[in-house]
C-alpha cells in the first residue's frame, strides 16, 4: 500500500525567530535553511516572528534587515518553498511584494480564528501574483469547530491553497485537534494543516492526533524553537511520521544533523516547558507573550504568572503584546 | 440663534452617529441626510423631522442652504463627489480615508488649515494616537513612533475589514505628517471578545530628549484637549520611560450618542469631525 503523503511545514526560522528575539543571521539561515533543504521539509518559513514586517516596539525589533534573512533563503533553498508569514494589520501588500521581491514563494496570511475576512484581499493578491496563499487561523483554541470552519471558508472563497489551524497558546488536548481538523477535512475542498504549541507537553501528541484526523500539513520547527514552550519538534515528528508509516519525504538523520549544528548553537536558553510557560497553555494566552511578559514582569516586580492569568482573563487576542504593559501597569498601582 | 446648516451623505452608522452629534453641537444645525436608497438611516433621519433625499451627493450640493457637508460614504465615492461639491461651495468633512483634502486632527492642526475647504479625518487610530504623538514628538523630539490599535471586533465594519492595509499606511502617514515623528509604524488588532473591549490605543516613541516630567506635563496636556470634544479620550497608563522608549495607553470610550459606547473609535473620528466642524462654522458665524 502507498504511504499517505504528510507535507512538514518548518518554521524555526519564523516562530523560532521570537525564542531568539528576532535575532538571526544571514548566516545562520543560510545553515538552517540550508539543512532544511537537504532533509526535504516541504516548506520553510523566513520571517520575523510576527510575520513580515514584524519588527517593531511592540514586537521586538529584527537584528538583521528581513529582505537580507529571505536572500540568505534564496541562496539555499531550491527544492523546498520559501515560505512568509504575513499577519493582516501589522503587515500591508507594500510588504507583501518586498518579501516576495526577496524570493518568497508562499505567504502564509494569518488571522485571529474569528477575523478572516481581513485577510481577504492579502490572499487575493498572492494567488493574483502567481504565488501559493494559505489561510492562517490562530488562537484556534478559543472557538467550535462549526465557527473556524465558517471562517475557513472565507479563505478558501478568496483563493486559499489550504488551510492552517493553529493552537498559538498550546491550549488544545488531543480531542480538540481531532473534532477541528476532522470536520474542516469532511467540509473542505482545500487541504487541511495543523500548528501546535507544547506549553501542554502536547505538540507532538496533538500533531499526531491532526495527522490521524485527515490534516496533511504540519508545522514543525528544530529542536522545537518557538514562541512560548516552543512547537511541534520537527525531526521528532519526522522520526514518530516514519515509524508509523507516513510519507514524509524527511531525512531525519539530516533534520537531526542540522538541529545539532546549526540550531543547538544559536539557542538563548533550552527549550522546555518552564511554569511560565505552562501558564500559556493552562490560561488559553498567546504565546509569544512569554518573553514580553518576563520583560514587564521585572520591569513591574510582578510574577509573570499574574500577569498572564489576568491576560487570559480579559481575552487578549494575538499581537497584543502592547496590552502585556497595560497590565502589569494596572496589577502595580493595585487596579486589577 | 443663527447656526451653519450640515448635510451628511451616507445615512449608515456613521452618518447616524454625526447627525446626533450635530443636533448638541453649538453652531451646527442639522439640514438634510441623504443616501442612494431607501434605508433605515434615511427613515431615521425623517422621523426627527429633517429633510431627507435618496438623490445622493447632488441633494445636497443642490440645497443652498447646506454650508457644511460630511460625507461618510466611501473612500472612491468620495473621490466622485469631492468635485462636486467644492462646485458647490461646500465645505466638506471627509470621514473616508479617500485623502483628497488635508488630513486634520482638530487639537493639532485646525488651526494651520485656514485655506481649506475639503478636511480629511484620517483615521479612527489617527484620531486617538496622533495627538499623543505630536504632543510627545513637541517636547521630547521623536526619531520614531509606533502606535497599537486595539478595536471591538463588533465595531470594525466591512469597509475597514476589506482596506485594512489603507488604515495602517494612513494613520502611519499621519504620525509623521501631523504627528512630527520621523519615522512611524501603526498596527490594528481586532478583538473579538464578549463583552466587547474598549478602544484601547498605545502610543510607543523613541525619542532624543527623554524627560520623563516635561513629556508627562505635554501628554496630559494634550489628554484634557482632547477630552473638550472626547470626553471618554482616557489616560490608561501615563508615560513610562524606559531609556529613551515612551510609552503611553490611552482608552477610547464612546459616547453613546448613537453607537454603542465600545465602539469608541467610531466615536472619536465623529467627534473629531464634528469639532472641527462647528469651529469652522464658530469662524462663518463670527462667534468665535
Amino acid at each position: 500500500m502507498e504511504k499517505k503523503k504528510i507535507y512538514l511545514v518548518d518554521t524555526t526560522l519564523r516562530d523560532g525567530s521570537h525564542a531568539v528575539s528576532h535575532s538571526f543571521t544571514a548566516d545562520q539561515v543560510r545553515a538552517i535553511a540550508g539543512g532544511l533543504e537537504r532533509a526535504g521539509a516541504a516548506m520553510i518559513e523566513v520571517s520575523h516572528g510576527d510575520g513580515i514586517a514584524g519588527s517593531s516596539i511592540n514586537y521586538g525589533f529584527i537584528g538583521t534587515p528581513e529582505q537580507d534573512l529571505i536572500r540568505a533563503g534564496t541562496d539555499v533553498v531550491h527544492n523546498s518553498i520559501l515560505t512568509a508569514l504575513l499577519i493582516p494589520g501589522v503587515a500591508t501588500i507594500a510588504d507583501l511584494e518586498i518579501a516576495r521581491e526577496a524570493g518568497i514563494r508562499a505567504f502564509r496570511i494569518a488571522t485571529h480564528v474569528t477575523e478572516a475576512d481581513v485577510g481577504i484581499q492579502h490572499v487575493r493578491y498572492a494567488k493574483d501574483a502567481g504565488l501559493t496563499a494559505v489561510g492562517f487561523l490562530m488562537m484556534c483554541h478559543m472557538v467550535g469547530p462549526e465557527k473556524i470552519l465558517e471562517q475557513a471558508r472565507i479563505f478558501v472563497d478568496a483563493g486559499a491553497d489550504y488551510i492552517n489551524i493553529a493552537d498559538s497558546s498550546g491550549y488544545m488536548v488531543p480531542d480538540d485537534v481531532r473534532a477541528r481538523i476532522e470536520l474542516l477535512v469532511e467540509k473542505l475542498p482545500v487541504p487541511v494543516g495543523y500548528h501546535a504549541h507544547n506549553s501542554l507537553g502536547l505538540a507532538i501528541g496533538n500533531s499526531l492526533a491532526a495527522v490521524e484526523s485527515g490534516a496533511t500539513y504540519i508545522d514543525a520547527t528544530l529542536r522545537g524553537l518557538g514562541a512560548g514552550a516552543g512547537n511541534a519538534q520537527f525531526e521528532v515528528l519526522a522520526a514518530v511520521l516514519d515509524r508509523l508509516g507516513y510519507d514524509t519525504g524527511v531525512d531525519f538523520y539530516q533534520a537531526m544533523d542540522v538541529a545539532e549544528t546549526a540550531v543547538d548553537p544559536v539557542m538563548h536558553r533550552p527549550q522546555v516547558v518552564n511554569n511560565t510557560a505552562l501558564m500559556l497553555g493552562y490560561a488559553g494566552v498567546y504565546s509569544s507573550f512569554l518573553l514580553h511578559t518576563y520583560r514587564a514582569a521585572e520591569r513591574f516586580n510582578l510574577n509573570p504568572r499574574d500577569i498572564l492569568v489576568e491576560l487570559g482573563r480579559r481575552g487578549m487576542v494575538g499581537g497584543q503584546e502592547d496590552m502585556i504593559v497595560d497590565v502589569a501597569y494596572q496589577l502595580s498601582v493595585g487596579k486589577e | 440663534m443663527e447656526k451653519i446648516k450640515a448635510g451628511i451623505i451616507g445615512p449608515g452608522n456613521i452618518g447616524s452617529d454625526l447627525m446626533y452629534k450635530i443636533m448638541r453641537s453649538k453652531n451646527l444645525q442639522m439640514r438634510i441626510m441623504a443616501g442612494i436608497v431607501e434605508s433605515e438611516g434615511i427613515k431615521r433621519a425623517a422621523g426627527l423631522g429633517f429633510a431627507t433625499s435618496t438623490e445622493g451627493v447632488l441633494a445636497v450640493a443642490e440645497d443652498p442652504e447646506v454650508q457644511i457637508v460630511f460625507d461618510a460614504t466611501s473612500a472612491s465615492a468620495h473621490k466622485k463627489h469631492a468635485p462636486i461639491l467644492k462646485e458647490a461651495g461646500k465645505i466638506v468633512f471627509d470621514m473616508t480615508p479617500a485623502a483628497v483634502g488635508p488630513f486634520v486632527v482638530p487639537c493639532v492642526n485646525l488651526d494651520q488649515l485656514t485655506e481649506a475647504d475639503n478636511f480629511n479625518m484620517v483615521t479612527c487610530g489617527g484620531q486617538a494616537t496622533v495627538p499623543i504623538a505630536y504632543a510627545i514628538n513637541r517636547v521630547a523630539d521623536s526619531e520614531y513612533t509606533e502606535i497599537v490599535s486595539s478595536l471591538a471586533s463588533k465595531s470594525a465594519g466591512p469597509g475597514t475589514r476589506a482596506n485594512i492595509d489603507e488604515f495602517t499606511e494612513t494613520t502611519s502617514e499621519a504620525l509623521r505628517t501631523i504627528g512630527g515623528s520621523d519615522r512611524s509604524k501603526a498596527i490594528i488588532i481586532l478583538n473579538p471578545a464578549e463583552p466587547p473591549i474598549m478602544m484601547m490605543n498605545t502610543i510607543f516613541a523613541i525619542v532624543k530628549n527623554p524627560d520623563e516630567k516635561t513629556i508627562r506635563e505635554s501628554v496630559e496636556d494634550m489628554v484634557r484637549r482632547v477630552q473638550q470634544y472626547v470626553p471618554g479620550y482616557q489616560l490608561r497608563v501615563p508615560p513610562i520611560l524606559d531609556g529613551n522608549k515612551v510609552t503611553v495607553i490611552i482608552q477610547v470610550e464612546g459616547a453613546g450618542d448613537f453607537l454603542p459606547r465600545y465602539s469608541g473609535n467610531l466615536d472619536i473620528i465623529n467627534a473629531a469631525a464634528i469639532s472641527a466642524a462647528d469651529e469652522i462654522a464658530g469662524r462663518m458665524l463670527g462667534v468665535n
